[in-house]
């Protein structure tokens, strides 16, 4: 944590409310994103209980299994899980961007003109914390390699082609939501720390109810005040029978529903299914019926439960999307979401052109491969918030990293020879105290063109900068190009445009159609069910 | 270290019980290990746990219960694949530990598992888990598991207890196992959890240490990297079984705990001894409930809260998630404006600044007066508050600018 962010919170632990930590809105918010609240069943890794999901706020769906045990009934889940998923991801598919560009020709060595699809939208999913994430991710590991009925060897539990397709696409999505300011996967308490400050610690923000209480008051509760005596009942207030009021946001339940609600509610089922099972084996026609009644109703119950365990936190990722909407966009989000566009067009392509799923492990290749991208892209986004949001500029300028300040004078001076250049010298006050030495190079926020320049003497409270360049081809700079006096300027000690490639994805993205590694571990999928 | 012996309490002893009252004596279990290691300084829960108090109990009559609980269904999953393991004999952990030990495959011969006394009194089992080691390590060529033995380790100068999934015994030497119920996927396991694990671990082959040297009549050697000679003492590699992918298949990897052993040794040596806690503890305070015969607890909750604050705390937002009364102290933290409220590392931050109120007062000097850094350090600000004043002063003037951009975020 900076100094900045805990001053924000020690100013929200005054208020008793939420502080910014941003002017601006960091991360791309879709028009159309899709909401889950994934339940996982205790002990066992990543085996799902739940979900509840969709696009419209007002008609999430539930899917869930009866028994977390068998393993039919979480076939089930995952096949009904994928048919509400993947076309939702798949509705990106169509509409596309057509780009030109050119690509030498591995044989000959000539550039070729090519024309490269890009999507021109992708999809986004919102959780609600890291561990939804991590969630779908072993839901992505557990399903990408099950085989279907079109396997040559299916198996003895085929499962519809949509299951392994739904892994493939959790599997990409998990991990590309490790790439740093990428937005197709998100958790809603990342988004929220990111752009506020709780007066609480960053440990007890990873409760997504809880830090909501320091936005707003949390539903059912009197009187309604925000801040920690809210976000402490949202964590510890219990019902007359024990439960807590505002179930946790998963993927784990509380133990205690589990063990006064859930339990009783799945062997209310499991025996009514016995029942049926009794009844279908002796062909009572009438009995079969009215066990069938039982399963439905114990099926109903259930879902019940489930809903009610799910839904106050369903409603919590929608306020927080309320609370982001009401941000303006940063100036750079477009340039990142066209990341995110590759990434998704990638991965349609890598389907499309029937590649294996990946694999159960990176080579070593690609996991150092995956490693720069996101270190690239990590330091590319803290220039663009930093240039995007004054707080965020103001982080690096406390760490000595950026000045900014008034001009207060401009002495005019150019380079020596036959054709001389401008080289004029700015006067800056400011309060700033950059670790800046003189002849130490320093880039000028905000220029168009991009503008660079050298330090003359750092002093406190004054800087002076010999600007460098961005100011034509001629002797005399090009009307504008230079602050005047009275102008408002910052320097940042750091390169404003890190080396970027073309917007073409990294070669770990790119499908061996287009000339990329396909990437086979020792150990491909076997195919194996590898559940118990 | 005071080595206490059993039968003729020492006075500090007898304080320690009449701290806890009449409830039975608490042994250490994983969660309190791993509270001592994000919290070794904490006053408060050394002599709490030194006295063997339920904490649980102690939270609730507080009226800020422990959020901890357990799953039935993780606890019937755990029960699954322990017995799963029991009906293998115990192979899925022979082999590897076959491996780790460098043992030839014929010389594993069946594997005794003596009963350790498991309803008897933790003093008791301790005995009975230190003979039945020392038996084991007397035949190197035998095999024997030790089924959740008892240890006896020394905390802050008075006997704490630590109950093992398991101890393997062989060629004279132990191994600790350690079963736990998060996976091993792809061949690798959550490492914040393989650490907490060895963590965990490490205090178990500590004790076992003092169990060897107890049985050789010494003390053990004060250097984590010296692997001790002594029959019966542990391998500084323990063995943790987990489940393998997404079944329930046990698949057992070793961990070499040296660091981990060092770390807990230093936190344990810097430890205020229990003498001094209980020197500094006002006369006649207990955490004692007070139970009815019905088991309700009588002691009024102000008296009980005021017992609990005669002993400082070192609370932090860690304690949450591995301190039954992790709530109570924040609350307390917060009552008082504490910083650490926020995490440990902002005390570091704020220097001298060691309330909320405080901390922003000096925020609020660089912001109102407009002072140029230079001169607030001529006010004889301390670095730590003319940082801040620098911070508060960056921070409204972000605000201002990108406020007119932010249309009423409130
Ligand atoms: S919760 Fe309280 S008693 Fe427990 S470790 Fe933290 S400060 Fe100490």
């Amino acid at each position: 944590m900076s100094l900045l962010s805990t001053l924000a919170r020690l100013e929200a632990v005054r208020g008793q409310r939420a502080e910014p930590l941003a002017t601006v809105r960091h991360r791309h918010l879709s028009e159309r994103p899709m909401v889950l609240v994934p339940l996982a069943a205790a002990g066992e890794a990543g085996a799902p209980l739940a979900v509840l999901l969709g696009t419209d706020r007002d008609a999430p769906r539930l899917h869930l299994v009866p028994q977390p045990l068998n393993r039919t009934q979480r076939s089930e889940f995952l096949a009904a899980m994928a048919a509400d998923v993947v076309p939702y991801l798949e509705s990106f598919n169509e509409q596309v961007e057509l780009l030109e560009g050119s690509e030498k020709d591995p044989v000959s060595g000539e550039k070729l003109p090519v024309v490269r699809e890009l999507c021109a939208d992708a999809p986004q999913l919102i959780v609600p914390n890291a561990a939804g994430v991590a969630h779908l991710a072993l839901l992505g590991r557990s399903t990408r390699f099950r085989r279907t009925a079109e396997d040559p060897d299916p198996g003895e539990y085929p499962a519809p082609t949509r299951v392994p397709l739904l892994g493939r696409w959790l599997t990409h999505l998990t991990d590309r939501a490790q790439v740093p300011g990428s937005s197709m996967l998100l958790a809603m308490t990342g988004l929220l720390s990111r752009h506020w400050a709780t007066g609480q610690s960053n440990l007890e923000d990873q409760h997504l109810a809880a830090r909501l209480a320091w936005h707003l008051p949390p539903e059912g509760m009197e009187p309604a005040v925000t801040g920690a005596v809210a976000a402490e009942w949202v964590e510890s207030a219990r019902d007359a029978d024990g439960l807590l009021r505002c179930p946790p946001a998963g993927p784990a339940t509380d133990p205690k529903f589990d063990e006064r609600v859930l339990a009783p509610a799945i062997l209310r089922h499991d025996a009514a299914v016995a029942v049926w099972e009794q009844a279908d084996a002796s062909r009572d026609a009438v009995q079969e019926r009215r066990a069938a009644g039982l399963v439905e109703r114990a099926r109903a119950e259930l879902a019940r439960v489930l809903l009610a365990a799910t839904l106050p936190t369903w409603h919590d990722v929608w306020r927080g999307v309320d609370l982001l909407r009401g941000l303006p966009p940063a100036g750079h989000l477009p340039d990142r979401w066209e990341g995110d566009r590759w990434s998704f067009t990638m991965h349609r392509d890598r389907v499309a052109a029937g590649e294996p799923p990946q694999p159960r492990r990176d080579d070593a290749v690609t996991a150092a491969r995956k490693l720069a991208q996101r270190e690239r892209e990590q330091a590319k986004l803290e220039i663009q918030e930093a240039l995007d949001d004054p707080l965020a500029m103001a982080e690096r300028r406390l760490a000595g990293e950026a000045f900014a300040g008034e001009v207060v004078d401009v002495v005019p001076e150019w380079t020596q020879g036959k054709s001389p250049k401008p080289r004029p010298l700015l006067v800056v006050r400011t309060g700033d105290r950059p670790h800046a030495d003189p002849g130490r190079e320093v880039y000028r926020a905000h220029a168009e063109p991009a503008q660079r320049a050298e330090i003359v003497s750092a002093e406190p409270g004054e800087v002076v900068v010999r600007l460098l360049s961005g100011m034509g081809r001629r002797k005399d700079p090009e009307p504008g190009s230079v602050p005047a006096v009275g102008d408002q300027v910052v320097f940042t000690l750091f390169e404003l445009s890190p080396r970027q490639s073309a917007p073409l994805p990294e070669p770990a993205d790119t499908p061996w159609t287009h000339g990329g590694p396909p990437v086979v571990g020792e150990d491909s999928p076997a195919g194996a069910d590898e559940w118990e | 270290m005071n080595v206490s012996h059993l039968g003729q309490a020492s006075p500090s002893l007898r304080r320690l019980s009449e701290l806890r009252g009449s409830a039975p004596q608490r042994s250490l279990d994983a969660r309190a290990l791993a509270a001592l290691a994000a919290n070794p300084g904490c006053r408060r829960r050394a002599l709490l746990d030194a006295a063997g108090v339920d904490k649980t109990a102690l939270a609730d009559r507080l009226g800020r219960p422990a959020p901890f609980g357990q799953s039935p269904f993780a606890i019937r999953r755990g029960l699954q694949f322990e017995s799963r393991l029991k009906r293998d004999g115990y192979a899925v952990l022979l082999e590897p530990l076959r491996r780790m030990l460098g043992v030839p495959e014929e010389e594993v011969a069946s594997l005794a598992v003596p009963d350790l006394l498991p309803s008897q009194s933790p003093a008791v089992r301790t005995e009975r888990t230190l003979a039945a080691l020392a038996e084991a390590a007397a035949d190197p060529a035998s095999w024997t598991l030790l089924d959740h033995p008892m240890l006896r380790l020394q905390v802050a100068g008075s006997p704490a207890y630590l109950e093992p999934d398991a101890v393997v015994v062989h060629g004279g030497r132990c191994t600790v196992v350690e079963i736990k119920s998060f996976p091993v996927l792809d061949g690798s396991a959550d490492p914040a959890k393989v650490g907490a694990a060895a963590r965990q671990a490490a205090v178990y082959v500590l004790a076992l240490q003092e169990a060897a040297a107890r049985l050789a009549g010494g003390v053990p050697s004060a250097d984590p990297y010296a692997v001790q000679e002594l029959p019966g003492a542990p391998e500084l590699t323990v063995l943790l079984v987990c489940p393998q992918d997404f079944s329930n298949r046990p698949v057992a990897m070793p961990v070499d705990v040296r660091r981990e052993l060092s770390t807990t040794r230093r936190q344990l040596s810097r430890m205020t001894g229990v003498e001094q806690l209980l020197a500094a503890l006002p006369e006649g305070v207990t955490f004692d409930l007070a139970r009815d015969d019905s088991g309700a607890p009588t002691r009024p909750v102000e008296e009980l809260a005021e017992a609990v604050s005669t002993v400082p705390a070192a609370y932090g937002p860690e304690c949450i998630s591995t301190c039954e009364l992790g709530f109570h102290c924040r609350s307390q933290a917060r009552c008082a404006g504490a910083v650490e409220q926020l995490g440990r590392g902002v005390r570091g931050e704020l220097g001298s600044l060691r309330t909320v109120e405080a901390a922003l007062a000096a925020a609020e000097r660089g912001v109102e007066q407009g002072l140029e850094p230079a001169l607030l350090a001529e006010l004889g600000l301390d670095e730590a508050s003319e940082r801040l004043a620098y911070a508060a002063r960056l921070r409204a003037e972000a605000l201002a600018v990108g406020g007119a951009r932010l249309g009423g975020v409130r």
